[in-house]
């Protein structure tokens, strides 16, 4: 069998592993027929796989299930938590947004303070602003923890947060008039006033 | 049974731990038996195979579906194997062997590179036999002889189980074979 060429061998592998040529296998088929040293050989690795096939299946040891299941790591709020961090990215990066838009729009949330936009000809009675019969406000009014009693004109927008708007019969608003109670109101409010700000800011 | 492991791989991926019961019961013996075959004892098998498990449900997040759930869990269970083997001590059994021996037979507690005097190998039943020389086989052929003839993969799995070139599985398989024929041609 040492006289034999090496790619002998080398073709009864690929037989093995069944992607031999066409070609080189009718090679192995003419040489296997002349040299009873590679016949013995092939015969061998034939029996060596199926010596190793012949190994009887084993099957994993009883109650193996539950044994992986015990040892599995319970799952904390802390892994599941990541777990949806890493499955939601879009939602987190809504979250972090909302939350310092948030503090943005509590800092200026209303306190308890009473205010109002300073407009001449005026009338502040305690926490009552008047607007007098007979005047006209030019620009817009908003009052904050205050109510609004409106007998002359505004030439403008009126906003009352935290409080009533009360309307004579002789008043006139060339604006909208608008009264915020809720929180969710306030919020929105003060939403559309920036994008506002912002649309003046690239109209400027 | 596909589309049921990647159904319950989104069960367990949402937090539902219970449904990777279903997956070890799918997959456990033939992970245990490449483990066994690949360590030749079976509380290291036992122990192996359930870490694998473990890991696999740890890093299932990083698992890919549209591939093959088998694949990817072979690789993880013969890396495992691949590390215990490099770590092993020869005289690690010595003190494995006294506790809980219940149905094993000293041959099933060989370390793998030890020789058996040649009239013993011959009294060895065929079983205990055939797991003695796959255990002599070097670990680089083992591990391609088992997966690809007690495993019955195909070649191109192999090369991604162990995750190397489909040349050198082919080139491990050959020298493989011709290191077991030597074995038993020498008995």
């Amino acid at each position: 069998m040492s006289t034999c060429p090496q790619y002998i061998v080398d073709y009864m592998h690929e037989y093995l592993d069944g992607d031999i040529s066409r070609e080189h296998e009718q090679q192995l088929k003419n040489h296997l027929q002349v040299c009873s040293d590679c016949r013995q050989h092939m015969h061998e690795l034939s029996d060596t796989i199926a010596f190793v096939k012949s190994a009887a299946h084993i099957t994993a040891p009883p109650y193996f299930e539950e044994k992986v299941m015990k040892r599995l790591p319970k799952e904390k709020n802390r892994v599941g938590i990541q777990k949806w961090f890493r499955r939601h990215p879009i939602i987190i990066a809504a979250a972090v947004f909302f939350l310092f838009m948030s503090a943005a729009l509590v800092s200026s949330y209303p306190n308890d303070e009473f205010s109002v936009t300073t407009q001449p000809n005026l009338i502040v009675n305690g926490q009552t602003v008047i607007v007098p019969e007979g005047e006209v406000v030019k620009g817009d009014i908003v009052v904050k923890n205050g109510d609004l009693v409106i007998e002359g004109e505004v030439d403008g927008n009126v906003t009352v947060i935290n409080g009533g708007q009360y309307m004579a019969s002789t008043s006139v608003v060339t604006g909208q008039i608008k009264e915020i109670d809720e929180v969710f109101e306030w919020l929105w409010f003060e939403m559309k006033d920036m994008a506002n700000d912002f649309k003046a800011l690239f109209e400027e | 049974m596909d589309a049921l492991v990647n159904k319950r791989i989104k069960q367990v991926l949402k937090g539902d731990q219970s449904a990777f019961s279903d997956i070890v019961n799918l997959y456990q013996h033939k992970l245990y038996q490449i483990c066994y075959r690949m360590l030749g004892n079976q509380q290291e098998a036992e122990d192996i195979s359930q870490e694998a498990f473990v890991r696999a449900y740890i890093n299932l997040h990083t698992f890919d579906q549209k591939r093959k759930f088998s694949t990817w869990l072979y690789r993880i269970g013969t890396n495992l194997c691949i590390d215990r083997i490099r770590k092993k001590k020869p005289d690690y059994y010595l003190d494995a062997e006294v506790a809980g021996t219940d149905g094993l037979n000293m041959y099933s507690q060989i370390a793998s590179k030890e020789q058996l005097p040649e009239e013993t190998v011959q009294q060895l039943e065929l079983q205990d036999r055939i797991q003695y020389e796959i255990g002599r086989l070097p670990d680089k052929y083992r591990s391609v002889i088992v997966l690809k003839y007690i495993e019955e993969l195909s070649l191109q799995e192999i090369s991604e189980i162990l995750d190397m070139p489909l040349g050198t599985v082919k080139t491990r398989i050959h020298r493989g074979r011709e290191a077991l024929r030597k074995q038993l041609s020498n008995l």
